[in-house]
Order: C-alpha cells, then structure tokens, then sequence
C-alpha cells in the first residue's frame, strides 16, 4: 500500500511538473525540462556502453546526430519526404544501432584510453560528413543544416498545436520515453545480457573462456547504446524543427559522459540523476549575471565565463568529494572502495547521505 | 556403453613464441572420466598447451578433437560451449559481482534469452532465469560456498575464490574441466579438501585435466599423467609408472 501510495506521489509529481515549472518560471523553464528528458535518454544509452560494459565512448553524440538527420531527412521539405513519426524513430534508432556495430566492428580489441580515442574520432568524423555532404549532391544541407522539419503528429494533432504549448505536450511525450529507456535499461541490467556486460567489464578473458561471445556481446552493448541516441536523436529534430551539426559536438558527448559519471556509472537512477542535473544546472547558471547585476548594481564578471566556470568547479569538487558518482550504484561503491586510495579514507557517511 | 572411451585427442600439437619452440609434437589421449594431469618443470610447455587446448592460443602445427570433433582454431567461448571449461592460474573471478553472480554469468553459454526476451520479461525468459539461479545455488552449495552467496568475489579468502572458479566452470556443464595450478598457494588442508572435492566432480562425471606443481597431490589424485619438458612429451602413464622413468627423474633432478 505504501508503495502505491509513493508510485502516485511520483506520478502526480511528473504530471504537475512541467505545469508548476510554466507558472513559476516561465516557458523557456519547460523547454528546459523537454531538453533535460532527452539528456535523460541520452544518458541512459551511454549508460550501456560505458556504465555496463565498461567500454569508455567519446563520441556518442554521433548516434544522437544519426536518429536527428533520420527524422530531418524523411520528415522535411528537404527530400519532399513526410513520413510519420511512428516509422521515423524506429528507423532513426535501427540506423544508429548499425552505426553503433560499425564503430563496434573495428574497435573490438580496444579498451580504456584506445577505444576513447577511436570513438572520438568517429563522433569527429560523423559530424564532419553532415558538415561536407551537401556537395556534390545535397543530402545534408551542410553546416545550414536542414530546416522546417515536421512536428511530431499523433494522428491528426500536431503537437505544436496549440501555438506556444509545445512545450508541454512535448513533455509528456518525452516523459513517456524517458521512462520507457529507463524500464529497458533496467530490465536489460538484470537479464543475463546485463550479466555478460558485466562480466566483460570485470575480465574480458575470463567471460570469453566461460562461453560469453565477447564479440557479439560487446557489439549488443554499442547497438543498444546507440539505438537509444538515435531514439532520442529523432524527439530532437520532431521537436526543434531544426537540426545542423552545430549541435553534434564533442562537448556534448562529454557533457553526456560527464552525466554518466558523476551521476554514477552503471546506476540508473544515479545516471538518470546526473542527467537532470547537468541538464538544468547550467541554465539555472545563466541567473548569475542579473544576480550580479542586483548584489553590486553592475556586472562585475562576465556571466557567461563565470558560469561555465562554476560549471567546471562544480564537476571538479564532485569528483574530489565523491568518486563514485553521486548516487552510485551499491557495487561500484564498494568497488570504489577498496580501490582508490583516497576512497579508502573517505568518510563513508558521505556516500551514505545519498541513498 | 558405445560411447567412446577417448574424451579428447590430442595430435602433434606445435607452438613456437618467436623462434622458441615452446611446444613440439605433442601427442596425448585423455580418457573418458579419468583424471588426468600434466607437470614438468618450469618453462616446460604446460600453460602453453592448456591456453591452446582452452582457444587462447591458436596452434601451429597440429590439432586436437574433443569426441572426435576437430577443435583447434575455435575460440574460447565457442570451446566452452562445447564442453571444454577452465580456471586460472592467477585467479580471474568477475571481482567486483557476488559470489552467486560469478556462477550465474557461467550459464551464459547454456541459456538463450534474448534481448527482446529480457526487455519484455516473458515467461520463458523468467522461468530461464529461475532455473540460472537455481543452479548457481546448486553449484555454490556443491563447492561449499552456499553461506558467501552475495559476498563479493574479491572479498572471498583465497581458497574460497579458487572453489569459486571451479563452480563457475562447472556452470557451463563441460565435459571436460581443465584446471590450472589449483592448489597454488594453498596451505595442506585446503589442498586436502581441494582433493576431496575433483575427486567428487570425477564421481559425477566431469573429466579432469589438471596442471600442477605439488607433486604429492598429482601423484595422490591422478589415473594417469604426462610429463613436459622443453616443450616435448618425455612420459606418459600411470603415476608409478611415470615415477621410475629415468627421463622423468633427469627433469626434475638434472643428469647423474
């Protein structure tokens, strides 16, 4: 009974959110919150790679970019394609999760800082492709991008029907998502799948001579990653309306491994937490300057420096404060643990408080 | 019984590491139930030939079949789905999962649910999922480690991560269990037991190929046993057989 009543509260809780967050804050807090659920998606396929595999990606955000150029591409006046958002997004993640084997393929007997490195280059390349692909012939539209991509339709409604609520229907879809990666990511997790990733992450020899097909095993993981940044990569588009490569940077896939970590790798609900928060924190930066502007009466430092720069700080004190994310998983906590000299003089009571 | 009697063949093995012959011409039959182990001294070819007989090295020359099935080249996984399962010599549990985790990640090659399967938690995929657990439980009471069942394999003693080993090869039901040095740094009475238990695993059915330095319990526990030396078979036999062959006691002792 007390876990129904919980279940509700929460319910009620996301439900209520983006309405409350509209009044108090204004819209572009929605928008924020819309942005902070794809992140949550995002964060949530990272996950699988990095977080239950143990296989450090640098270059997720071009699965992300892959399911945003699907939607753009066959939903836009671009190639006079309209096709539903229903067909898109399963097109959109199919296509990531190849591109999730053919970075897989060739990085098989990498790991730690030498599949980094490859995984980087190849978000670079990606990016680089959509910036070059509009001669000789015109399929990405270069660094302009591709414009007036068609909202995402359920039935005959538009969801940027009603002008100016977007914001909220977009919510709830993406609510919906969000949860649904959540549910997967955790069934996987604990299906024999989950065990293999595992397994892999501890000792690559040892689960291939207990029968795991690491081969296989290891391309699922980067399939599965990327199908879920190609999920996300098509809400994007639906929902901008607009997509150029601009958007597909290496910060991003940082800023996404950097949710990963510090919210704490191979957790969901840690990874979910550190999604939210490096998706708002940011922007709750940007109050900084007319803070400024209230406390001396003059801009004293220039906002938008100083908030990257709190930014930096706050990841730096994190990591020096509490190495295991902040909301670790209780293995990765132990693990941690016995490993890192420092961990081992930690006050346990710091990792204590967040459970 | 019209089942063969020869379990694994092995035919003119060959390896050689930059020039060194590490393995030469190796030939040896095991049989169906036996134990049997392979000692020499160091340097002598064993680990060599228990990583190609387990896929982590590919031969150069030669092969081997298990039940008259061409094996060499195949890779340790698929090895292991064919009944060749193994432990190391320098511990390499899964450290940071629970004890019952480690067995359960050897069913791996038994199972088959499938991504879609895990997502949607059918019935198949649940009653799958039982029956891992049921066995690991199984296999941890079986080695003795039922009361460490969620303890975390790096915090099992050292004995106790060496039975771990065992119950996760035996969770992938080989035919054969290769094991390698598994009384290293085990005190009399861990070896004791250690005995008491390949000897059970023997009684129910799993042939033994062991590696070993502690010559007493080779020569306590075995039915028969080769002799490596430079990278060449210099005996093979039983234990007292292999004792008093002069070749065998210039290995070891050096030449009189």
């Amino acid at each position: 009974m007390k876990k129904h009543l919980k279940l509700a509260a929460y319910a009620a809780l996301l439900l209520l959110l983006p309405f409350a967050t509209g009044l108090a804050l204004g819209k572009t807090w929605v928008r924020i919150l819309d942005f902070a659920l794809l992140y949550v998606m995002l964060a949530l396929g990272l996950n699988i790679v990095v977080g239950f595999a143990g296989l450090l990606d640098l270059g997720y955000v071009a699965f992300f970019a892959v399911g945003a150029y699907c939607y753009a591409l066959l939903a836009s006046p671009h190639f006079g394609l309209h096709l539903p958002f229903w067909m898109i997004l399963p097109i959109g993640a199919f296509s990531a999760g190849i591109f999730g084997m053919l970075l897989g393929a060739p990085t098989l007997r990498l790991r730690g800082d030498y599949l980094a490195i490859v995984t980087l280059g190849f978000g670079e390349i990606i990016r680089i492709f959509l910036n070059n692909l509009d001669t000789p012939y015109n399929v990405t539209g270069g660094p302009q991008g591709i414009d007036l991509i068609d909202p995402i339709r359920l039935g005959p409604v538009s969801l940027n029907q009603p002008p100016g609520h977007a914001v909220y229907s977009y919510y709830f879809l993406f609510l919906l998502f969000a949860l649904a990666t959540a549910f997967v990511s955790t069934r996987l997790q604990h299906s024999r799948i989950g065990r293999a990733w595992a397994a892999i992450r501890e000792d690559e020899i040892a689960a291939e001579a207990m029968g795991i097909d690491t081969r296989n095993v290891k391309l699922l993981a980067f399939a599965m990653g990327a199908s879920f940044g190609g999920l996300s990569g098509g809400l994007f588009a639906g929902f901008e309306g607009f997509v150029s490569p601009e958007s597909f940077t290496l910060t991003e896939s940082i800023m996404i491994l950097s949710m990963v970590v510090l919210g704490g790798m191979g957790h969901i609900r840690g990874v979910v937490f550190g999604a939210l928060l490096l998706a708002i924190l940011p922007e709750a930066l940007r109050y900084v300057g007319p803070l400024e502007q209230s406390l001396f009466g003059k801009i004293v430092v220039d906002p938008s420096g100083l908030r990257m720069l709190l930014f930096g700080f706050s990841l730096i004190l994190v990591m020096l404060l509490r190495p295991a994310g902040l909301w670790p998983s209780p293995t990765r906590k132990r693990e941690l643990l016995a490993h890192g000299e420092t961990a081992k003089h930690e006050n346990t009571d710091i990792y204590d408080a967040g459970r | 019984m019209t089942q063969d009697a020869k379990l694994l063949e092995v035919r003119d093995i060959g390896r050689t590491f930059g020039g060194l012959a590490a393995l030469s011409g190796v030939s040896l039959t095991i049989n169906r139930g036996e134990i049997y182990a392979l000692i020499g001294p160091n340097g002598a070819g064993k680990t060599t030939l228990f990583n190609i007989l387990t896929g982590i090295y590919k031969p150069d020359s030669g092969n081997f079949r298990l039940e008259g099935v061409e094996m060499a080249g195949k890779k340790p996984s698929e090895l292991a789905k064919s009944g060749i399962s193994r432990t190391f010599q320098n511990i390499r549990l899964f450290a940071n999962m629970s004890a019952i985790e480690n067995v359960m990640v050897g069913r791996h090659c038994r199972t088959r649910a499938s991504v879609l399967g895990a997502i949607l938690g059918n019935s198949n995929t649940r009653a799958e999922e039982k029956s891992i657990a049921e066995m690991a439980k199984h296999l941890l009471d079986y080695v003795g480690l039922s009361r460490h069942a969620h303890m975390l394999a790096r915090n099992l003693s050292y004995g106790d991560q060496r039975r771990l080993e065992i119950a996760r090869a035996l969770a992938t039901e080989p035919k054969l269990l290769a094991l390698d040095e598994p009384a290293a740094g085990m005190n009399p009475l861990e070896t004791d037991s250690l005995k008491r238990l390949l000897e059970t695993i023997r009684r129910d059915g799993v042939t033994l190929l062991l590696i070993e330095h502690d010559v007493k319990l080779v020569m306590g526990i075995c039915d028969r046993l080769a002799v490596l030396n430079f990278g060449k078979k210099i005996a093979e036999g039983e234990p007292s057989q292999v004792c008093s062959d002069p070749l065998v006691i210039e290995a070891y002792l050096g030449a009189s």
